[in-house]
């Protein structure tokens, strides 16, 4: 097996301070908030109100919309609230707040454990039904993902075990413990989008899940696990694709043009438990991490707050300066701990005082910011075109194929806030494209 | 509780300007070590005004246009090493004083501080030293005992050696630095290793020294011999005046240099060339500095044209972006301000 790769991208400090941690099993919190909104797409409706009661599983919210995922109730008791609550995105979205009742009821659930007899549009549908999304972070609902438009072939399935966020270690424990529920909801996907043939791919620093995976795996046509070289943005799907198969996603693209779906390992591990139990997507593994005193691998009830998961983990490790959801590279810093896990909700991250980043200084043109740039483009120039107001410079130089790794901030010597400056002349640009549109 | 709230990436390289420019320092003592142990205690001395001038100068006229002053980034102590080894040994002490002034005042500074300079102080405060005091600046001694001589350079040139009278000194005294020529420029050694460090800690791009140095050993062999085409001694003029400097030094200053790889390469490439036809053709031996000068003057130029074609684009870039965007200011208040929160 050799560690393949894509040309640029960096090699942060990794702190896999839980790469070892076993997962951790949290009872259900007193309340949780479970926003309505828990996906990329349309929201949902609420189909509880104020005063109900509800069962474990039980579907709080739908839409007709046609990119969406329902979400259900990850513990049974009693509807306290239908209201907007702080969501980790960073925006308050309508979220129904359930106060546990002590019990474990639990709606009639059906499993299908063996997903290779089920046809393709019948596993979409069971995945709809049961809230996936894309636990890596992005959170697209899967049932959507894994249905092309017609006439697209998919000849390749990726399963994206790179996990190359630093501190972030979910993924990584759920392949150690658990492979064959990956495998099962694996070969789920497999067919639901007609993929002949699979990869895992995972990171070279990871020997154990790579052993884990293997020897799952074993046997299964078509399936193979594949090391790749240990580097951020490793676990971008693009650059996944690249590293794996050589074929570039085109500019504006998606992975299935190129005839490849590209899932996070933890979403196979959910679409197991579903098709193993019919339990619905009501929990995830967050690895909570950084300045707390004992980081964890946690297993949770989605709408858990933070709060709930600082404690679980010993408590802050000193003064706190952020609280960031996902991992340090693309993850969004906290205001509250009221928010709550959510379904794309991979790590809690506490950082200290001495994170903070320094101010910028004037760019000394480097070239640190090209040479890392996954997507090859020229970030110091992206960034002095948008402050100077010339956004269509910004449009000609592609910022629109900026995958906001943040590599190139992370390398800039001059602290430059590159991210956040590209980040703001690709909503100008899309905003202008709406405008011309329109 | 209080909790900052910024945007993304939350963690950066712990590789500051500050501590990349040291590294470019260190990596400058090798030379300044073989200087004093050639030249004597008069050479670091000169090394010493010219950078505590270059500091002074930057400090004071940052202080009184009113904006940060920036000294603690370390550049301005680059400007004022580099500056003194461009300097002939037993040059008077206020030729280093007014060529690192004219450096980093008019050179740096009023083109808006580092980062906005496009092109490098050293080398335009020794052109300007060498325009406006010709005499003292070519005025060199030998090694040790410090007699007035010639430098080793003109021998580059078809009949050079006839001209000096003298013979070629051997290459492994080129190579240590024991031949007569500027104070810092001479041992290749020492600049090898100091340049060599810079190269493995990722500080400047190899690509650089590489295809700078590559080409003007090709071009030398094939140009720069007295008897004709292809009769050049390129170990000669790898060895001689200050291409290794240069290389490693010079044509790597981020600022005034391209950021892209392709550019990287076109402009060492260009130095090369321009370096030999310099000291070949041109009426001055050493090529070196109005090589570098010049091709500062097209990096705009070069980064325009050598824009990568982005990941998942067509094999073409359909257009070049106009010319460098105007500079970002000094660097307040361009994060998104903190929100505070419960
Ligand atoms: S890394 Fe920073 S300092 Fe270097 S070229 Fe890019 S923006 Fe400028
Ligand atoms: S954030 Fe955008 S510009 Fe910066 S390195 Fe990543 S893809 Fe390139």
């Amino acid at each position: 097996m050799t560690a393949r790769t894509f040309t640029g991208g960096i090699h942060p400090a990794y702190q896999k301070l839980t790469a070892h941690t076993p997962i951790r099993d949290l009872p259900p919190p007193p309340q949780a908030v479970i926003p309505l909104h828990q996906h990329t797409g349309a929201p949902c409706h609420p189909l509880v109100q104020k005063g109900d009661t509800v069962l474990l599983g039980q579907k709080l919210g739908d839409t007709e919309a046609p990119v969406a995922a329902p979400v259900h109730a990850s513990l049974p008791g009693k509807v306290v609230a239908v209201e907007p609550r702080p969501h980790p995105a960073g925006r308050d979205v309508p979220a129904v707040v359930v106060e546990w009742d002590g019990s474990d009821a639990t709606v009639d659930v059906q499993p299908h454990p063996d997903p290779d007899d089920l046809d393709p549009a019948k596993i979409a549908a069971i995945i709809r039904e049961g809230g996936l999304v894309g636990l890596g972070g992005a959170a697209f609902p899967t049932a959507v993902k894994v249905r092309p438009p017609e006439g697209t072939v998919i000849d390749t399935y990726i399963l994206n075990g790179a996990e190359c966020e630093p501190f972030l270690t979910a993924d990584h424990r759920l392949m150690v413990e658990n492979p064959e529920q990956i495998v099962l909801g694996l070969r789920a996907l497999m067919r639901a989008a007609g993929a002949p043939r699979a990869i895992v791919a995972i990171e070279d620093n990871k020997p154990d899940a790579l052993e884990a995976m293997a020897g799952a795996t074993r046997g299964m046509p078509g399936v193979s696990v594949e090391a790749v070289h240990t580097k951020y943005p490793q676990g971008s799907e693009k650059h996944l694709i690249k590293a794996l198969l050589g074929r570039e996603v085109p500019s504006g693209g998606l992975p299935f043009h190129v005839g490849v779906i590209v899932s996070n390992v933890g979403t196979a591990a959910a679409a197991g438990e579903l098709f193993a139990t019919g339990m619905p997507l009501v929990r995830r593994v967050v690895t909570v991490t950084g300045r707390v005193k004992e980081p964890a691998n946690l297993r949770v009830p989605i709408g858990t707050p933070f709060s709930a998961l600082v404690e679980a983990a010993g408590g802050f490790d000193g003064e706190p300066l952020k609280v960031v959801a996902g991992g340090p590279m693309m993850g969004v810093a906290q205001y509250t701990l009221d928010a709550p896990v959510v379904k794309g909700t991979s790590g809690v991250l506490v950082l200290g005082p001495e994170d903070r980043i320094p101010e910028p200084t004037s760019c000394v043109r480097c070239g640190r910011c090209v040479e890392s740039c996954p997507m090859r483009l020229l970030p110091l120039y992206l960034e002095a075109y948008y402050r100077a107001g010339m956004i269509d410079q910004t449009e000609t130089l592609h910022a629109m194929d900026c995958i906001e790794c943040g590599c190139c901030s992370w390398v800039c010597p001059a602290r430059r806030p590159l991210v956040q400056s590209i980040r703001m002349a690709k909503m100008e640009i899309a905003a202008r494209r709406r405008r011309a549109a329109s | 509780m209080k909790l900052v709230v910024s945007s993304s990436p939350h963690v950066v390289s712990p590789e500051s300007v500050p501590f990349l420019m040291r590294q470019v320092v260190f990596a400058l003592l090798p030379a300044l070590a073989a200087a004093a142990y050639f030249f004597g205690p008069y050479a670091v001395f000169l090394v010493v005004v010219s950078t505590g001038t270059a500091v002074a100068c930057e400090a004071v006229w940052q202080k009184i246009t009113g904006r940060p002053v920036s000294v603690h980034d370390w550049s301005a102590v680059i400007t004022g090493i580099l500056l003194a080894y461009n300097l002939p040994p037993r040059a008077p002490w206020w030729l280093a004083v007014v060529g690192s002034a004219f450096a980093i005042i008019v050179a740096k500074q009023l083109f808006g501080g580092l980062g906005h300079n496009f092109i490098n102080p050293a080398l335009a405060g020794r052109a300007f030293l060498l325009a406006s005091w010709p005499a003292a600046m070519t005025s060199w001694v030998t090694p040790f005992d410090a007699r007035t001589t010639a430098t080793p350079l003109p021998l580059l040139i078809p009949k050079g050696q006839e001209l000096a009278g003298v013979a070629a000194p051997s290459y492994w005294d080129l190579f240590a630095g024991a031949v007569p020529g500027c104070l810092g420029e001479t041992s290749a050694l020492a600049l090898l290793a100091g340049g060599l460090y810079l190269v493995w800690r990722r500080v400047i791009d190899w690509r650089i020294p590489a295809w700078y140095l590559g080409t003007a050993a090709v071009l030398g062999w094939i140009l720069g011999g007295p008897r004709g085409l292809f009769g050049g001694d390129p170990l000669y003029h790898l060895l001689a005046g200050g291409l290794i400097l240069g290389a490693f030094f010079m044509a790597t200053d981020w600022v005034t240099t391209p950021v892209t790889r392709r550019g990287r390469v076109i402009f060492a490439v260009g130095c090369g060339i321009l370096t030999v036809l310099i000291r070949v053709y041109g009426g001055y031996p050493e090529g070196v500095s109005y090589s570098i000068l010049l091709m500062n003057l097209a990096t705009p130029l070069i980064d325009r044209y050598t824009v990568p074609r982005q990941f998942g684009a067509p094999a073409r870039p359909p257009r070049a972006p106009a010319a460098r965007p105007p500079q970002t200011g000094h660097g307040h208040a361009h994060h998104a301000p903190a929100r505070e929160g419960r």
